[in-house]
Parts: structure tokens; sequence; C-alpha cells
């Protein structure tokens, strides 16, 4: 007998397993397979579309996030390179193809060089697009792929992310249900960042300390009127 | 005389071995307490111990025998009231879990726990007592007993009696509600470990700067007494019933 | 690793008289339960999103098998491939022929408390394979040889000096005169070592907080970005996780990971949540080439059934020793198997042999604020009493315990008796005492005197002034 079917089967023996297809445990986990249920859902996300951009900042920001809104994705690479300037940062970033990204008039930028792919540990600076924001705990939900690589998301010192405000949910599941409706129920791209603040670690005698392994910088940019 | 609207409720006091054996003063605080709230108290002679060393030792048959004489015994009462969260909460809590699968005895072990409360929180929560009449002198701290706290919710039934003392002034030590190290056998089993437990405790009621110790078990305060005078401490340690009944005549626990 | 369970005691007795342990033992206590309250009262569906967890993990249970056939599948769907181990060895032997397969020499690590209860590291060494810890904390201890003391914090018995006097040892290519007194350097130098390691890995492996069968996605969670980077950048990833892991659905895992970060460090959401589904498709530009998942049961479908059960619903939060007296007084060490506090307190016998582990579920004084703080509801004390139970039933408590209890007991199951004597005893007792109403040593009590002073009995027990009282009220009704 294989692992598999050891195992398997001393869970099965507790619990009287039987092959029936009507087994009422087998539709019952079937059940909740095919309809999620909703749990709790925290009442601090059920807001509005301004109330929910404002918590996703006071709580991106209580993670040691610096947050700033811009009306127009026009606007976005004016910021980045001013937040390049205040942080003595080289005009240099990296970023992936997604079209939202590459659709910001970076040229009017003219010392900044945007190079475009994956991160190899070299860059300094990375622009990722969110597919969404969640504005309970001020976390950003980044997906992997050609537009937005998840090296980008993690070697980078300084993680400069991009969210569309009208896509910053209220809570976790309905960003989950974004994630459904965008790859289909059951399936999930290679990965998905949920991203909340720069990295940080409190290993050495409990001292918060940012940037352990990933950015040490995460600086969030919200598009919207 | 007139017949009062609802008779007196008559109360079975558990006074527990340990303050039986070591602490009768803290049972007569108890009976005087629960006499002036206007109940009938009467103490069967055939309780003993209620059996939480067994328990916690693993020996169920033990533990279980000593369960049906204490039901057996207290079974004619309205009300059975321990001056201990953790005899109280043994009776309270763990009783019926130890009759599983024997119906009869089962529902007895129930009905017998739903009368269980312990002092405090019977003279607060069961009574509806919100003060005493007592008069005392000087700063206290309280020490929450670890079964008093998280199995039976008493926290602010007896800081509220407390504060209702004349002369007495409440002040709270830093993590009045983590455990003293006593934890039963678990003092003398594990001396070392209790010891740094109590320690850390003493450091916490010395920081508070009150000169009297409160709390409402008396395993938990034998410990915190003994090691606070054997630190050369002169913090007096009390029984919180002997305070709110003024009934301080006796020396402190562990002596002055 | 060895374990050192069945000499708690001595372990206990060195770690009290260990001045660094105990400085540093000082940062649990400051350091996680103020934040976890703080975080707790800032979300007033806190307790009842705790109710919700429990009832998840327990419909897992209930459901384990099917969860896992529908997680199975979905892994395989989406290009992975899942690997069962019935023991350790057989997680060991399959993760060594994945690395073999794929000629590593070095594989990185995510902080994984199951690779430790798999001892991987030493087998790995000893098959030729470098493994490197890339969580802070588990580099640093990986240095020094030694185990995580805690299961979030796995250096947390260390102070930063001890830290410093490791890297000059090891990183002996920095400049001998650099400064490494502050936390923040010598977290720049661990960072900067390990950068290069994940580049040069072969494979990365990491645990799971979570594996969801309606996706057949592994969720880690970590605030580093180490297990994100570890997962990402090898040419192949395997997720070593134990069986009671899964989870149904995205939601279950949203509801438990709500109540993990805030029961752990005090955070709302730790920073990296990460969501891995196989291997990386042909639109990723990175990512891992091969994907596979280790479902280790390692005796926990024996748990399932019995009144240990329960415990298979641990996040691995850490909350139960972060509150916990003992383990703050000796630390995670001393327990001496992989899992410290109240829940290896519960989980090292049921793993490892009650024989072996029984000082661990009775060094507790069941004060019970692990249970009030676990946020999957675990009943600890009622599971450390189940194991003394089980140590009662087959007499392995030590003999004096048990003829000094059956002493007590004989007399508690003989209430006259019990009377008889104790009215003959106390108020012999009491005199002893003396004036001070205490005694400093006291044979047969050297437990207790040896570290505190025994208040001494009134006199006449309680009983006994009782019955004068009735008496008397009798002669005046008569």
């Amino acid at each position: 007998m294989n692992g598999r079917d050891a195992i398997l089967g001393r869970i099965r023996n507790v619990l009287n397993a039987t092959d029936a297809e009507d087994d009422p445990r087998r539709v019952a986990a079937t059940a909740r397979l095919d309809f999620p249920p909703r749990g709790v859902i925290p009442a601090r996300g059920q807001l509005g579309l301004d109330g929910r951009v404002k918590l996703f900042k006071k709580m991106a920001e209580g993670a040691a996030a610096t947050v700033e809104k811009v009306t127009s994705s026009a606007d976005v690479p004016k910021r980045l390179a001013a937040y390049l300037r205040k942080h003595n940062l080289g005009a240099k970033v990296r970023m992936g193809g997604d079209k939202r990204l590459r659709a910001m008039p970076w040229a009017e930028e003219r010392t900044l060089q945007v190079s475009i792919g994956p991160s190899d540990g070299s860059d300094e600076v990375a622009v990722s697009h969110a597919l969404a924001g969640i504005a309970e705990s001020g976390t950003l939900a980044l997906v992997s792929g050609r537009d937005n690589p998840t090296t980008l998301n993690l070697l980078p010192e300084h993680h400069i992310v991009v969210v569309n405000a009208a896509e910053i949910t209220g809570d976790m599941e309905t960003m989950l249900d974004m994630l459904r409706d965008s790859f289909g129920k059951g399936a999930m791209p290679r990965t998905v960042n949920f991203v909340t603040g720069p990295s940080r670690s409190a290993d050495i005698e409990q001292t918060l300390l940012l940037g352990a392994h990933g950015p040490r910088a995460l600086h969030i940019i919200i598009v919207g009127k | 005389m007139t017949q009062a609207a609802s008779p007196a409720p008559r109360v079975g006091l558990f006074v527990t071995c340990l303050v039986d054996l070591f602490r009768p003063s803290v049972g007569f605080a108890a009976v005087k307490l629960m006499e002036d709230a206007g109940c009938v108290v009467d103490a069967p002679a055939a309780q003993t111990c209620c059996g939480q060393p067994a328990y916690n030792s693993g020996d169920r048959d033990d533990t279980r025998a000593i369960a049906e004489a204490t039901i057996e015994a207290f079974e004619e009462f309205d009300y059975v009231v321990a001056p201990s969260g953790s005899c109280a909460g043994m009776l309270k809590k763990h009783y019926p879990g130890l009759f599983k699968g024997d119906e009869a005895w089962e529902a007895r072990a129930r009905t017998f726990s739903d009368k269980v409360h312990e002092l405090i929180s019977f003279l607060t929560d069961v009574l509806g007592v919100t003060q005493v009449p007592a008069k005392a002198a000087g700063k206290v701290t309280y020490h929450d007993s670890c079964s008093g706290l998280r199995e039976l919710g008493i926290h602010d039934q007896p800081r509220k009696l407390v504060a209702s003392v004349k002369g007495l002034k409440l002040t709270e030590m830093a993590d009045a509600d983590v455990c003293c190290g006593f934890g039963g056998t678990f003092c003398v089993k594990y001396g070392e470990i209790s010891n740094a437990i109590v320690e850390e405790k003493a450091a916490n009621i010395a920081g508070s700067g009150a000169d009297m110790l409160l709390a409402s078990d008396l395993g938990c305060l034998m410990n915190m007494a003994g090691k606070l005078k054997r630190q050369g401490s002169n913090i007096e340690v009390r029984h919180v019933a002997e305070v709110l009944a003024g009934m301080t005549d006796q020396p402190p626990i562990g002596g002055k | 690793m060895q374990i050192t369970s069945p000499t708690f005691k001595a372990n206990a007795h060195e770690a009290l008289h260990d001045a660094q342990l105990q400085r540093a033992l000082g940062n649990v206590r400051s350091g996680f339960i103020g934040k976890r309250a703080k975080a707790v009262d800032a979300l007033p569906e806190f307790e009842e999103l705790r109710d919700n967890a429990k009832t998840i993990k327990d419909h897992v249970l209930e459901h384990l098998d099917i969860y896992l056939e529908a997680y199975e599948k979905k892994v395989e769907d989406a290009g992975g491939k899942v690997h069962w181990a019935e023991s350790a060895a057989e997680a060991r032997g399959i993760i060594l022929d994945i690395c073999r397969m794929n000629n590593a020499r070095t594989v990185t690590k995510g902080k994984s408390m199951l690779t430790e209860e798999i001892e991987l590291n030493d087998f790995l060494e000893a098959s030729g394979i470098q493994p490197i810890e890339t969580d802070l904390g588990e580099y640093i201890i990986q240095l020094r040889g030694e185990h995580p003391s805690h299961i979030i914090a796995p250096a947390v018995h260390l102070n930063k000096d001890q830290v410093e006097s490791d890297f000059r040892r090891v990183h002996t290519d920095f400049p001998k005169d650099r400064d490494l007194t502050e936390p923040e350097q010598l977290l720049s130098e661990a960072r900067q070592v390990l950068r290069q390691k994940y580049f040069d890995a072969d494979v990365g492996i990491t645990g799971a907080n979570f594996l969801i069968a309606e996706t057949g996605t592994s969720i880690i969670v970590t605030n580093e970005g180490n297990g994100d980077l570890t997962q990402t950048l090898p040419r192949v990833h395997i997720v070593l996780a134990s069986i009671e892991k899964v989870v149904p659905t995205l939601d279950d895992a949203a509801q438990i990971l709500r109540v993990l970060a805030r029961s752990a460090t005090g955070q709302e959401m730790s920073v990296y949540t990460t969501l891995s589904t196989g291997p990386k498709r042909a639109s990723d530009p990175d990512g891992p080439d091969e994907y596979h998942v280790i479902l280790l049961d390692n005796g926990r479908s024996s748990m399932l059934g019995t009144e240990f059960q329960d415990a298979l619903r641990c996040i691995r939060c850490g909350a139960c020793m972060n509150h916990c007296p003992v383990y703050h007084a000796v630390g995670g060490h001393a327990y001496g198997w992989v899992y410290p506090g109240p829940i290896g307190a519960v989980l090292t016998p049921s793993l490892v042999g009650v024989d072996k582990a029984g000082h661990l579920p009775n060094a507790s004084t069941f004060c019970g604020r692990c249970e009030a703080v676990c946020p999957m509801r675990i009943p600890l004390p009622k599971m450390m009493r189940h194991w003394r139970e089980k140590e009662f039933e087959r007499g392995l408590n030590p003999a004096v315990a048990r003829y000094g209890l059956k002493f007590w007991l004989w007399f508690a199951k003989r209430p006259r008796l019990y009377r008889l004597t104790t009215y003959l005893a106390m108020p012999v007792m009491g005199l002893f005492g003396g004036r001070k109403r205490r005694y400093r040593f006291l044979p047969f009590a050297g437990g207790w005197v040896r570290h505190r002073d025994l208040p001494a009995p009134e006199g006449r027990t309680f009983m006994q002034q009782w019955r004068d009282r009735d008496t008397l009220k009798q002669d005046a009704h008569a």
C-alpha cells in the first residue's frame, strides 16, 4: 500500500467514510467548494468608494507604507520621478508589461529610464500595478505574469505600486471574487502576493526593522478622482 | 413576624479544604457576608475536598468518587458557594464531564453545577450586593486568580465591592491577570519554575505600592504570602472576604 | 533532533539560571502580549472570527479525506505534483529524490516548523546538500547549530550581542572593524549574505500555512519576504505541509488569516501573504519550473477521532506560548522537542509518545491563559489533563506524587476520618507556626519551603468551629 492510500485509509476509517456519491459528508464538502460560504466580514471596510480609499490609506500607512493620491494615471510618472528625487534614488525604474503602466506618459520625464521585464536583483526601484487594494487592512493584491513579474515585488529596495481607487475593495473576500472573475472559479495565477507594507523582521530582540529580505520601502500611488 | 416575599435562600458553604484547614476565618467571613445578604448558611459535615488534586493528576476514578460524595452532601441546598474560584470552577465547570455516559449521574451533576457559585460572584451577580459596610485603611491591590477569572469570568465584581469599603484605595498591579505560579501540585512538582513565576508576581505586587494584597483563592494567597514573607516584605496578605466582612482580627496570611 | 523532553526539569533548572536567556525572555513578555491585545481590541468581530475559524477547521477535520483529494486534483490540474508521506523518513526521502533529480547542491528554506519536525537540515547535509535557512531568526540559529525556541520567533532566546559574535565568526568576508552593535546593522549584513544564496539555490523549500482545496493553492505568511523569494527564484519549489493544513476555500483561508497575524504578532495582516498555484506558466517570466507538494501525516491521522483531535486546528501562531507563564520562565528549548509551550505540551506526547514527553503536560499551572488567547479555541489545559490521565492509567507519573495523592484521597473519601484527623492535626500544626504564623522549614514540604514560607494554619479547623457554633445555636434554642 502506498502512502496516499494508507493516509487516506486511516482518515476514512476514523470518519466512517463511504464511497457513495450521496454520502452527506461528500455532499457537504462539494457544496462548500462550489459555493464558498461568506464568513464574518469586518464592518470597518463596508464603506463607499471614498471611505474605502481613506481606510486603505490609513491602514497601509499603519503598516509603514507611504501613500499618495493622484487624480489621473497620467500624473503617475511625474509623482514617481518626484519620489525618486526625494529619496536620492537614481532615475531608473523596472516594470512589467502592464498595459495600464505602459500607457502612462513616461517620455515626459526625460531623465527617467524605464526598462521592462522581471528583476534579476540589480534594480533599485520597481513599479507594479496592483490587481486590487483591500481597505480593511491596507493590503495590495499583486498577480504574477508578464504584466507584473513577481520578482519586482520582492527584489528591489523600493517598490512603487499603482492601484486604481475603484479597485480598492472593502474586504478580502470581495477581492477574492475579483480573482475568481479574472481567472475563473477554481483557477489561479501562479502567484498572488498580498502585500501589506514593506518587508520587516523583529527576529533580533523583538526590535522591528524594515527591509529584511524584500523592499525596504513600499510606496503606493492611488489613481482616481 | 411577617413572612418574607420569598423564603431566604438556603446556601451550602463548600468551605474548601485549604480554608477548612489553614484559614477558617475566611469561611466565617464568607458566612457573615452571605448571612448579611439574607441567606441561611450551613456547611454540611460530609464535605472534604473538591477532588481537583486528583482530577489534575489524571485520576478520574477517585475524582468521580469524591464528586459523587460532594454532590450528595449538597443536594438539599438552593445554592452551593465556595470562597475560591478554583474550587468553584471545579464544581461548576468540571463535575458534569466526569459522568459522561452515565445519564442519571450526569443530570444530577448538572443540577448541582448550576447551583454552584464563587463567593464574590454569588454576592454580586446572584444576590445583587453592590456595597459592604466594612471599614479599613490603606492601599490594596487585587490579584485575579486564574480559575475565577478565566473559568468563571470574575474580574470587576471583587473590585467593585472592595471599592465600597470605606478607607480603602485600590491600586492595580501590573499583570494582575497573570498566574501566581501556584497551580496546585505544580508548585511542589515544579517548585523552581513556580518560584520564578511567583517572584515575578511578588515584584508586581511590590511595584503597585499597595500595603495589602487581596485575592479570592487561598492557594494563590498562601503562595504569594509565602514568597512575600520569605523576601521580608511587610505587605499584608488577606482573602478578600475577610476585608469585605470587616473580619480582620486574625493576623494576615503568613503573619505580619 | 535529540529529544530532551524527559529531562525537562533539568532543562528548566538550567534555563532559570541562564542570565542571557532570562534577559532575552523579557522580550517575549514585552513584545507580543500588548500588541496582540491592541490588534484584537481594534477589530470588533474578532471573537466571532475565532468562532468561525474554529468551525471551519472542525469541518475540515470531519471531511479531511475529501478535501485532501480535491486539493490534490487541483494541484495536478495546475501542473504541480503531490507526494504523500506517512512518516518523517518518507518525507525526507521524497525531498532527497527531488533534489537529486535536479542535481541540487544548495537548498534555500523558508521558515518551516515541519522541516524541524522531520529533521530535514541534518539529513540534507548528510546527503551532501547544503540547506540554507533564510528567515533571519532561523538563519541565526542555524549558524549556532541550535533549534528554534519559539514557533514564530525562532531566535527569541538570543540577545543581539550573541548574534553579533556569530556573524563575526561566520561572515569573514566583511571588514573586521565594522560596527555591528545595532540590530539594524545585523539585519543589513544578513540581507547581503542571503541575497546571493537565493539566486544560487537549486531548490526552494517552504512550509504552508494553508492549502486551498478549491484551487490547489499553497499559502505562506511571512514578514521578511524570505519565503517568497525562496519559492520564486529557484528552479524547483517544494512545499512541505502536514495534512491538516488543508482548508476548503480561499474564503475560509481569509477568515483564518484575520485571526492569525493578530494572534501572532499583533499585526492586522502579515506583510506577505503569498499564494502559489503550480509551477510557472508559459506567460510567467519568473517563478519555478517545478512545483511539488509533500503531504505529511507523521502521526496526525492517528489523532483524528481522539480527545486530541482539537489540537489539529492549530495554525501555529504562537499566542499560547507568548502568554504562558511557564514558557516565560524557561523559554522554548527546555521543552526538549520541536514545539514548545502549551501547544507543544499537547503535540509532543502525541507525536513522540507520552513516555518521553510526560513532563510537558504536567508542567502547567492550568492558568488557562493559552486557551483564552488561542485563535482556534483549542482547549489546551483540557488536553494536557487528558495526557495526565493517560499517564496515570499507565502508572507513568512519579511514585512520590502518586502515593502522596493516594494518601490524601484516602482521607478525602472518608469524611469522618478526615474530620477526626484534621481536628487533631491542625491545632498542633498551627502551634508550630509560632508568633510569625509561618514556617521556613517543614519536613515533606521541601518543594514549597525551599522557595517560600508556608503560612501556618490558624489552629482549629473551620468544620470544628462550625460544629461548635451549631451546638451553641441549638443550645440557645433549647
